[in-house]
């Protein structure tokens, strides 16, 4: 995972609630075995027309004036349903650094700090005046400071979110989690030397 | 209650046997996992991931997997084989193969007499027991907490964490106890319970909790009806939903492959009578609901929570108060291409799927028989009876299910996620209309460009025979 400390970039938003992990990547781009090129198919059925490849000139990630946002605001419960964490990784291959909502279903936040993709919780107001500046102005710039858990508006607001302490850290040091699971070797020993193991699927 | 006094609840008792190393302000907490089921769908990278970095699976004999997402349910060959015919699909496979054998991991694969989908066959082997910590990478993993497991699904990541190190990095969730008082009326099924709690709550609702269902409709379920309650948890945003082990629990469990016999049984049965939440234990939040003023349960619109008691009338945007409600309402019925204040009931279909891990088990496929036995699936139906396991496919030929499905017109699959998921063949076609007993109704989920009523096997079983949205009691009285 590359560190991650700031990041300042344009803001697009679908300003809709509940956008739900089958909407972020369907299903049916499952079939991968590794993390590329889930970009390109990322809100595929929103943002292709019938044929599935002919961009849907309606959608707003479609728009030119939005092609370089890095940073997407969403309604409420952003990425409900499914554990796939293809839903970040399509998020991440689309461009998107940050995603900017009032809350965020738990395995998808968790999915998305494992891998860079910054989910920044906010109050209602908050969303709703970036959802008129994104609308208003495609050119509406934020930044995002992790180390100060602070989102900056245009008209120089800053917002705090809240951010767990050893998320923070794993993304400013670009680290993932995994290190620090495996250096705890003795004590998940000493756990299972002292625990009968419940079931034997080899058996 | 503890030595020290203090009462606990089930999942407390199962979170704290299970911690490696507390929660501090700095780190989440570490858990050890008891169970890993894995799947051909969220487990590639994370196989990839070990290789990269030269990690071996730390406990390949608590680790299962089975192919269910992306397989084909569609019959035999001359050989026996299931045929793959798609290209993606069929590498997705022969990678999940490879990775388990390399890795260790027993593996039940497609059309093996013990494969089927994950959360089915977790539980019919009798590896799914109370107490235990359980994980995949699936958000249906919630299902496990019916036999009072604290189950719950991760990402790929995580995958590979509990691949490598058997524990996660968890922060204590709260807790929610969801009482569902009184008993079920004729007709009115666990299914529609769960679609009642998620229609009153929400999707997100349950985001940040761990639900306890409780009360006397839920001890009156069969273990399949505990396990469709809390399948479908994650519809209501928690990640794991638990109910307290009894007598119903354990003779489920006895006998079963995996299940401890002799003296060890007796002595796991002794532990698992001391999960049940202590008389006082706290609950984070509360809300109960009455099981006898409870409706065959039906959805309208593109998430679990728009759901409504059958006879209702989709509700209108123009009744809906709050702004974002209203939007999401307008775009629902959009999608769904209804009116508001429209009844469902008498609206025709074109699909019955009954299958997936919510309602893909005998009794889900025997509530459905009893029904469709000695009637015809309407003309304008596609009926798709999808049974969750080889074990139940076997079992439910042995019982005639199948000929009952089969002389009424219905088609009987192989064992998988099947019309659930739509990336194995099985799908909805653009502006179809399907009753389904799955658990997601989102856009496309079922389909690109199909709509989804979710509901119970016998409200599914009803509607196919109707030809129409049907209310199973009204069909159970006229004419059985």
């Amino acid at each position: 995972m590359e560190k991650l400390s700031q990041i300042q970039g344009s803001i697009v938003s679908i300003p809709m609630n509940d956008i739900d992990t089958d909407q972020i990547i369907p299903a049916r781009f499952l079939k991968v075995t590794d993390k590329e090129g889930l970009g390109k198919a990322a809100f595929c059925d929103w943002r292709y027309l019938e044929d599935g490849e002919t961009p849907n000139p309606e959608f707003i990630l479609n728009k030119p004036a939005y092609a370089g946002a890095t940073v997407l605001v969403a309604g409420d419960n952003f990425g409900c349903g499914s554990s796939r964490e293809h839903a970040p990784w399509a998020l991440m291959g689309a461009g998107f650094k940050a995603v900017i909502s009032t809350d965020f279903a738990d395995i998808f936040r968790n999915n998305a700090l494992k891998n860079g993709l910054l989910p920044v919780i906010v109050d209602r107001d908050t969303q709703q005046q970036l959802f008129s500046l994104a609308d208003e102005d495609p050119n509406t710039t934020v930044s995002v400071d992790v180390e100060a858990q602070t989102l900056t508006l245009p008209d120089g607001r800053e917002v705090g979110f809240p951010l767990d302490g050893f998320s923070k850290y794993c993304l400013l040091n670009g680290v993932d989690q995994l290190g620090y699971l495996l250096a705890l070797d003795a004590e998940v020993t000493r756990f299972e030397a002292n625990n009968r193991q419940r079931v034997v699927t080899t058996a | 209650m503890t030595s020290n006094g203090k009462a606990r609840t089930l999942f407390e008792k199962v979170w704290n046997a299970h911690t490696v190393r507390e929660q501090s302000a700095d780190t989440p907490a570490v858990l050890y996992i008891d169970l890993h089921l894995v799947h051909e769908v969220t487990s590639p990278q994370a196989f990839s991931m070990l290789r990269e970095r030269g990690l071996a699976v730390r406990r390949p004999q608590q680790t299962i997997g089975t192919m269910d997402h992306s397989t084909p349910t569609t019959p035999r060959n001359a050989l026996g084989v299931i045929p793959v015919a798609d290209a993606l699909a069929a590498k997705q496979l022969a990678v999940f193969s490879e990775n388990c054998d390399d890795f260790g991991i027993p593996m039940y694969a497609l059309g093996d007499e013990h494969q089927g989908i994950v959360h089915v066959i977790g539980p019919e082997k009798g590896l799914t027991q109370p107490g235990m910590t359980i994980v995949c990478g699936d958000s249906h993993t919630s299902t496990h907490g019916a036999f009072g497991a604290l189950a719950f699904g991760i990402g790929t990541s995580e995958v590979g964490h509990v691949l490598a190190t058997q524990t996660l990095l968890q922060n204590k969730p709260k807790t929610m106890a969801v009482n569902v008082e009184g008993s079920l009326g004729a007709g009115v099924t666990a299914k529609d319970i769960i679609l009642a709690i998620i229609a009153r709550i929400g999707i997100g609702g349950g985001t940040g909790f761990v639900f306890e269902y409780r009360g006397e409709a839920i001890r009156r379920l069969s273990m399949e009806g505990r396990m469709t309650v809390c399948n479908m948890s994650i519809e209501g945003g928690a990640r794991a939903g638990m109910i307290a082990p009894d007598d119903t629990t354990f003779e489920y469990i006895s006998g079963r492959e995996h299940a401890p016999s002799g003296a060890d049984w007796d002595a796991a049965v002794d532990a698992w009578r001391l999960l049940p939440s202590d008389d006082g234990a706290d609950f984070d939040q509360e809300i109960t609901i009455r099981a006898d003023e409870l409706s065959p349960m039906i959805t309208y619109g593109t998430n679990p929570g728009m759901g409504m008691p059958i006879t209702a009338s989709v509700p209108a945007p123009a009744d809906e108060a709050d702004y974002n409600k209203k939007i999401a309402l307008e775009k629902a019925l959009a999608y769904m291409d209804l009116a508001p204040r429209q009844k469902l009931l008498g609206k025709a279909i074109d699909v019955v799927f009954i299958g997936s891990c919510t309602n893909s088990r005998i009794t889900d496929l025997r509530q459905a028989a009893e029904f469709v036995k000695g009637r015809k699936v309407a003309d304008n139906v596609r009926m798709l009876v999808v049974p969750g396991s080889q074990q139940v496919k076997r079992q439910a030929e042995s019982e005639g299910l199948h000929e009952v499905f089969k002389a009424a017109g219905a088609e009987w699959r192989e064992a998988g996620c099947s019309m659930c998921i739509a990336m194995n063949g099985d799908q909805l076609q653009p502006g179809q209309y399907a009753v389904s007993t799955s658990n997601r109704n989102f856009e496309g989920r079922q389909g690109k460009g199909g709509r989804s009523f979710l509901a119970s096997p016998l409200t599914a079983a009803a509607s196919a025979i109707a030809g129409v949205v049907a209310d199973p009691r009204a069909m159970t009285a006229s004419s059985l």
